[in-house]
């Protein structure tokens, strides 16, 4: 591929043992090689770094700062003039235990969460198998059609499904309402969850599956060979070859699907503008936007913020924890 | 290298697997149901849009093209090239700052390796809100909020693309090479730009792509931060045409037309790099 241009540079140099005299031979520059090599890698990290330091590193910090102050002046805007900050210790994060919304929305994102995830990954999990079952048909263009969400921005898919889910322009209603079937509010209640589960699992499915996918494919055919001589059936070595050795890309699936979970925001933000009776602090991004933005309260937004990144990093790192025992490609 | 088994396929034989081709379809179908809907229902005129069947073609899709072009003076239009700008610009930087961190992680042993990488791992991992407010505050007193730089900064640093790159230069090219040129007496900045980068060429397009749709598809930055909505990419100024139609429920037709033109450049671009994509990409990304 892209290597070929480069194979000429290697035979020329041809062995590292005859480094010390070409070195000095042929080297056109007077700079020292060894000591510009020393810096190198801390040149190339530089503009990382300093992104990392600009736009991760400071604003968690400040962010930090900030949920540890209040504002003296009440009913001040975002405007800086005609208030004063003060010192508040950890008032902003009593504060934010014993907010209700909060703390309803964290359970509304836990019971999302386990709606969706086990759904999305068991059926990743099932199209990745059956993709890569023999003498399937139409794989080609069923891989494209599931992986197809991917493409399509959050925000839209929730738009579209929102349509589908009112019943003025809804097929699914109008199948239900010529068959005289009951026709349930899926903006309601426990359905919400599900309405809302189900756009995820539609734009998560087909990138979950491909990774596992991509897993499958590289297991050595042999394996398959050897197991059918012994007699072992497709959903046999499904459960006893395949699944046990994917089970490091379902770890990696899980613990990205945990973050967004987490995360959730666009969806029920796009659904509320279809439907006004969706909680305005449906999920716990939804209460931080709407306290920092809505009522203009920076300081307990960002000490519910810093929350819910403590919540997520001591998640993350458990999960990391468990995946290590499966994995062990960190050193490559 | 990561190399895949692909040539060797699976032995077919005669029979078709009928089970695993229905599940197959049955999800095929699934993930079609939107795309079919929205196709559908754009075609529609506002009148026809609450009236006839939902999954048959109306006549008016021209007519909606065209309400959708002239409205606001062709803000739409705008909004698109506004999404092209954020996502190619932003994801075209990104892959250089990715590219040279992660060659920097993978290629070389230096004090604070590390330390950066985990660094870099935990910056996966914070939640965007958690960055976006005071992102928002830190730029917004430096008069940068509501500016493209607002949209185009916040999305450079790609803390996934860095350990991508990371595990693609350690697999892509060879420390020997290196050695090579530098006994040869290369600088470091031209050996990795003209040896180490043109072997990172399918890691940076994977980088490239998953920047851009991450960056094309963002909502929360531009939420945060956009104010003037000339600036809005396309999924915010949607998602305002969509909020303003619970009042003017003739919006509708808009929205759903302007949802139709916005997924077709993704889905376009998604077609052409499928088989690249779904291959050598994620399996570079995943197997070390």
């Amino acid at each position: 591929m892209t290597t070929t241009p480069l194979e000429g540079s290697v035979r020329t140099s041809d062995g590292p043992s005859a480094g010390g005299t070409t070195e000095a031979a042929r080297s056109p520059r007077t700079r020292g090689v060894r000591r510009g090599g020393r810096f190198a890698p801390y040149w190339f990290l530089l503009p990382t770094l300093a992104l990392f330091a600009a736009f991760t590193a400071v604003p968690l910090g400040y962010s930090v700062w900030i949920s540890l102050h209040k504002v003296e002046v009440q009913g001040a805007g975002l405007g800086s003039h005609a208030r004063e900050e003060v010192w508040s210790g950890l008032g902003n994060y009593t504060a934010v235990f014993s907010d209700s919304l909060f703390g309803t929305s964290v359970v509304r994102a836990l019971g999302y969460g386990v709606i969706v995830i086990p759904t999305m990954l068991g059926l990743a999990l099932l199209f990745a198998l059956m993709l890569d079952t023999p003498k399937v048909r139409s794989g080609p263009f069923a891989r494209l059609a599931i992986f197809l969400p991917y493409a399509v921005p959050g925000i839209l898919a929730a738009v579209m499904w929102g349509f589908l889910y009112v019943p003025d322009v809804s097929p699914f209603y109008f199948v239900l309402d010529k068959l005289d079937l009951p026709e349930p509010n899926l903006f309601d209640g426990t359905n919400l969850y599900l309405s809302l589960a189900n756009i995820a699992v539609w734009g998560g499915t087909g990138f979950n599956m491909i990774v596992i996918y991509t897993a499958l494919r590289a297991i050595p055919q042999e394996i398959y060979e050897a197991a059918r001589i012994d007699g072992a059936s497709d959903l046999k070595i499904a459960l006893r070859i395949k699944i046990p050795i994917v089970a490091p890309s379902l770890v990696l699936t899980f613990f990205f699907s945990v973050i967004a979970t987490l995360q959730v925001f666009t969806e029920p933000k796009a659904l509320q503008a279809i439907e006004n009776g969706i909680p305005k602090d449906w999920s716990p991004l939804l209460t931080i936007y709407n306290s920092a933005f809505g009522r203009a309260d920076i300081y307990g937004a960002s000490a519910t913020a810093v929350v819910l990144a403590a919540a997520t990093f001591l998640l993350s790192f458990t999960l990391l924890r468990i995946s290590n025992r499966f994995t062990r490609e960190d050193q490559a | 290298m990561t190399s895949l088994t692909l040539a060797a396929g699976p032995a077919r034989r005669r029979r078709t697997a009928w089970v695993p081709t229905l599940v197959l379809v049955l999800g095929a179908l699934y993930c079609l149901i939107p795309v079919v809907w929205v196709v559908m229902a754009a075609t529609k005129s506002r009148a026809e849009l609450f009236s006839t069947f939902t999954l048959a073609p109306g006549t008016g899709f021209l007519d909606n093209v065209h309400d959708l072009s002239r409205y606001r003076d062709g803000i739409y239009w705008q909004w698109m090239a506004n999404s092209a700008l954020y996502a190619g610009v932003g994801a075209l930087l990104s892959t250089m700052v990715s590219a040279a961190g992660g060659y920097a992680l993978g290629r070389f042993a230096f004090r604070g390796r590390e330390f950066v990488f985990k660094l870099m791992l935990a910056g996966v991992l914070v939640p965007g809100i958690i960055l976006s407010v005071p992102q928002y505050l830190m730029l917004s007193k430096m008069g940068l909020a509501d500016t493209y730089w607002s949209m185009l900064l916040p999305s450079i640093l790609s803390p996934y693309g860095v350990y991508l790159m990371r595990i693609y230069a350690n697999a892509a090219v060879p420390g020997e090479l290196l050695e090579a040129a530098r006994m040869d007496g290369a600088g470091e900045w031209r050996i990795f730009s003209r040896i180490a980068v043109p072997m990172m060429v399918p890691g940076l397009i994977t980088v490239f792509l998953f920047q851009f749709v991450g960056i094309w598809n963002n909502f929360l930055l531009p939420y945060v931060m956009l104010a003037d909505d000339t600036k809005f990419p396309l999924t915010l100024g949607l998602y305002t045409l969509l909020a303003q139609g619970a009042s003017q429920p003739a919006l509708y037709t808009l929205v759903i037309t302007g949802c139709l033109l916005a997924i077709l450049p993704l889905i376009g671009l998604f077609l052409v790099i499928q088989r690249f994509w779904s291959l050598d990409l994620l399996s570079g990304s995943i197997k070390a």
